[in-house]
């Protein structure tokens, strides 16, 4: 799988090696960043002039700023002046034909999740008929979003209709200027999801960007925005088990969540950009910033994540616990094989009267991976009657890979309650004869062994997603033992 | 249906079975009785396959078929079963899920059909029932939190559910009360059947009060010293193992 990656990686690449024009008419941007390329960016979505000088703003911001490092993830430096920040998707001629030109291992993959072949089709990057089997499904999904009045759109069509909306809340929950990649973000988002509830509505269905109308390829700095009004509830999906391709190997996402008086929000992520081979050659870097700001009184904010691919995450879905009653969670499994590198966890900001938060964080490593949970709960001094309940277990599949568990707890108030609970543990080799003795071959033994560790994390899931993640959960960790 | 002959097994380079040789035909229960360190529970692990107990020498033929190549699962699905002396606990696995996930290996393997979920929890439900099992013991996790009795009724569960040619009992007895062995026995006289053996390895004869062997052997120093009717092992309880294989030798 990995070599053939690499040479569709060195095919992609090519395409773009010989000379450039920064042409408004230009499908792309050549490479490197400047202000021009934030003014052509933002000349492409035709974005209103306040939009260009919020990013212009952070661009020269960004120019400022230095690389985090404080994370347990290593890397050589990236040169930033050596990527693309805006190219069309690919050309259908340049696309593979049809399922008999695509890797056939990533076939394999798509198999054993049970993913019908249209879908197999669009994920794997061929080129599809204009009549698809999901825009009719999209459009009737469409029509019965619009009778309730929530907004599904991407951000520039977003940007375009609803323009106040989107300047009311666009970086308010993720400022600008907080940290590099954001503000990287900033700059240069291309795409992303814009979700508007308004008040008293239960958003009618499951919103995933997979039914998302006109969802181009938005893998690089996706921007995502949702805003849940007075007594709404919304459930959102992100990613998807089938493991993406993309041909830009540096991801910087910001995702922010605003959840009014008595609003709820859940946000479910399945991650599985491509890790890298074996070696750790290749490989998606994955610097993402997700908040959510709990701004009203009785509102509610979930994160639940899967984390199985890219080659380097870095990713701390926090919430901001403003409003009194406030409640947090974040529930995560983050799966690290062969040379991948996680440090991924969560940030509770206890700033109102009785919030709560709860942390569950399981952590699965393999191979020479190495895997760090890092969280930080912190109770401001007004946080009267915030508890915190924060549960991180670790568990390790042979003896070169690494777990790490970073906690950070500071409390201004003296009547906080906050409690930590760690474990570490191992598969052990009992565990697998016994299986094994059932009938259960090893690979299965596993996947069931480590579900059973993240089973907490899966029941969050919605349903149909849960049970492609089990699935997931099994054949990330393929290979990892005996 | 198992022929052992002339095996030689080394654990991490170490020779413990030096020539062990047994045969156990359809139907027929056979005790291995043996003091501490005889190579019990080796000879229980090789006959399941577990990885590190290496054969060096002689065979083991089940039903015909070598078994000595064949991992641990195939040898399940070929009809042996191993009730573990300490059953392993599985966080966040219900019995129900880890039984459903064996009983349908085990088809995939013999290229039968597997059950559905429905036709799983009848035929469960079922099985449960006669060895008095309930409901909640089987959603909770795999053996996680059950007391020594529970989790050797999990072991019979297991056996019942997953229908050997040969069941290998190692220690059952161990850190059973009288109350909770008696459960037990009756799980396992209920399955002797004229197509299914058993291998009852044991340290103590108590066990073998209520499940009754046909044929009993003496393992010492890895090998079959000495073998009778079940008033050897009446014999042992009487004399203890130095005497009666001091006799032998």
């Amino acid at each position: 799988m990995s070599q053939q990656a690499e040479t569709l990686q060195e095919l992609a690449d090519q395409k773009y090696k010989y000379g450039f024009v920064t042409d408004i008419e230009s499908e792309f941007a050549p490479k490197g960043l400047n202000e021009e390329i934030v003014r052509f960016i933002s000349g492409k979505k035709n974005e209103p002039g306040w939009m260009l000088e919020w990013r212009l703003d952070a661009y020269r911001r960004w120019l400022t700023m230095t690389e985090p490092k404080w994370a347990r993830v290593d890397y050589p430096p990236i040169d930033f002046q050596d990527s693309y920040y805006f190219a069309a998707p690919k050309n259908d001629s340049d696309k593979p034909k049809n399922l008999d030109e695509v890797d056939p291992e990533l076939l394999k993959t798509y198999e054993k999740l049970g993913i019908p072949l249209s879908e197999q089709k669009m994920l794997a990057g061929v080129a599809v008929d204009a009549v698809f089997d999901s825009v009719s499904v999209a459009t009737t999904f469409k029509a019965k979003l619009e009778e309730v009045g929530v907004i599904f759109c991407p951000l520039s069509e977003a940007l375009a209709k609803h323009p106040e909306l989107v300047r009311k809340y666009l970086g308010t929950v993720v400022p600008v200027t907080d940290n590099y990649y954001a503000t990287l973000n900033s700059a240069v988002f291309s795409e992303g999801s814009f979700v508007y509830v308004p008040e008293g509505v239960r958003c009618p269905m499951e919103l995933s960007t997979y039914f998302r109308i006109n969802a181009s390829k938005t893998g690089q700095f996706e921007r995502t925005l949702i805003i849940a009004e007075k007594n709404s509830y919304v459930s959102y999906l992100e990613g998807c088990t089938a493991p993406m391709r993309d041909e830009n190997q540096l991801h910087a996402a910001v995702v922010e969540l605003v959840a009014l008086e008595g609003a709820e929000i859940k946000y479910s992520t399945v991650q599985n950009w491509y890790p890298g081979d074996e070696n750790g050659k290749g490989g998606i870097y994955n610097f993402v910033t997700k908040r959510g700001d709990c701004r009203g009184a009785n509102s509610k904010i979930s994160w639940t994540q899967v984390e199985t691919g890219s080659a380097i995450t870095w990713k701390y879905p926090s919430c901001i616990l403003r409003g009194d009653n406030s409640v947090g969670e974040f529930y995560s499994i983050a799966i690290a094989n062969n040379c991948q590198q996680a440090d991924t966890g969560t940030k509770m900001i206890h700033l109102g009267k009785n919030t709560k938060s709860r942390i569950i964080s399981k952590g699965i490593s393999a191979g020479r991976a190495q895997n760090t949970y890092r969280g930080l709960v912190s109770v401001h001094a007004k946080a009267d009657g915030a508890r915190n309940f924060t549960q991180c277990d670790s568990l390790l599949m042979g003896s070169r890979c690494g777990a790490h568990t970073v906690p950070y707890i500071e409390s201004h108030n003296p009547g906080a309650i906050v409690e930590h609970e760690a474990t570490t543990s191992k598969i052990s080799d009992d565990q697998l004869f016994y299986c094994l003795s059932r009938g259960i071959g090893t690979e299965e033994a596993v996947a069931l062994i480590v579900n059973g560790f993240c089973r907490e994390v899966l029941q969050q899931l919605p349903m149909e997603f849960a049970v492609e993640a089990q699935k997931l959960v099994g054949i990330s960790l393929e290979g990892s033992v005996g | 249906m198992l022929e052992i002959n002339d095996l030689h097994v080394s654990v991490h380079g170490k020779d413990i079975l030096k020539g062990l040789s047994l045969t156990v035909p359809p139907g027929e229960v056979h005790a291995i009785m043996g003091p501490n360190g005889a190579g019990k529970s080796t000879t229980s692990y090789t006959l399941a396959g577990r990885d590190g107990y290496d054969v060096t020498q002689g065979s083991i033929r089940f039903k015909g078929e070598d078994m000595v190549p064949l991992p641990p699962e195939e040898r399940a699905a070929k009809g042996i079963f191993l009730a573990f002396q300490y059953p392993l606990e599985i966080p966040g696995v219900s019995t129900l899920t880890f039984l459903k996930s064996a009983v349908n290996a085990q088809a995939r393997l013999r290229g039968e059909k597997e059950l559905d979920a429905v036709q799983f929890l009848k035929l469960i439900r079922e099985t449960a029932k006669g060895l008095n099992i309930s409901e909640e013991m089987l959603k909770r996790s795999l053996n996680v939190g059950f007391s020594g009795g529970e989790k050797k009724r999990n072991e019979v569960l297991q056996m019942a559910l997953l229908k050997p040619s040969l069941a290998i009992l190692d220690e059952t007895d161990s850190g059973l009360d009288i109350d909770a062995m008696k459960l037990v026995a009756e799980g396992v006289n209920a399955l002797r059947a004229p197509d299914r053996s058993f291998l009852v390895i044991t340290h103590y004869q108590r066990l073998l009060d209520y499940i009754v062997p046909d044929h009993i052997h003496i393992l010492a120093g890895g090998r079959i010293v000495k073998s009778g009717d079940k008033s050897l092992a009446l014999q042992l309880e009487e004399q203890g193992y130095d005497a009666v294989i001091g006799k032998v030798a």
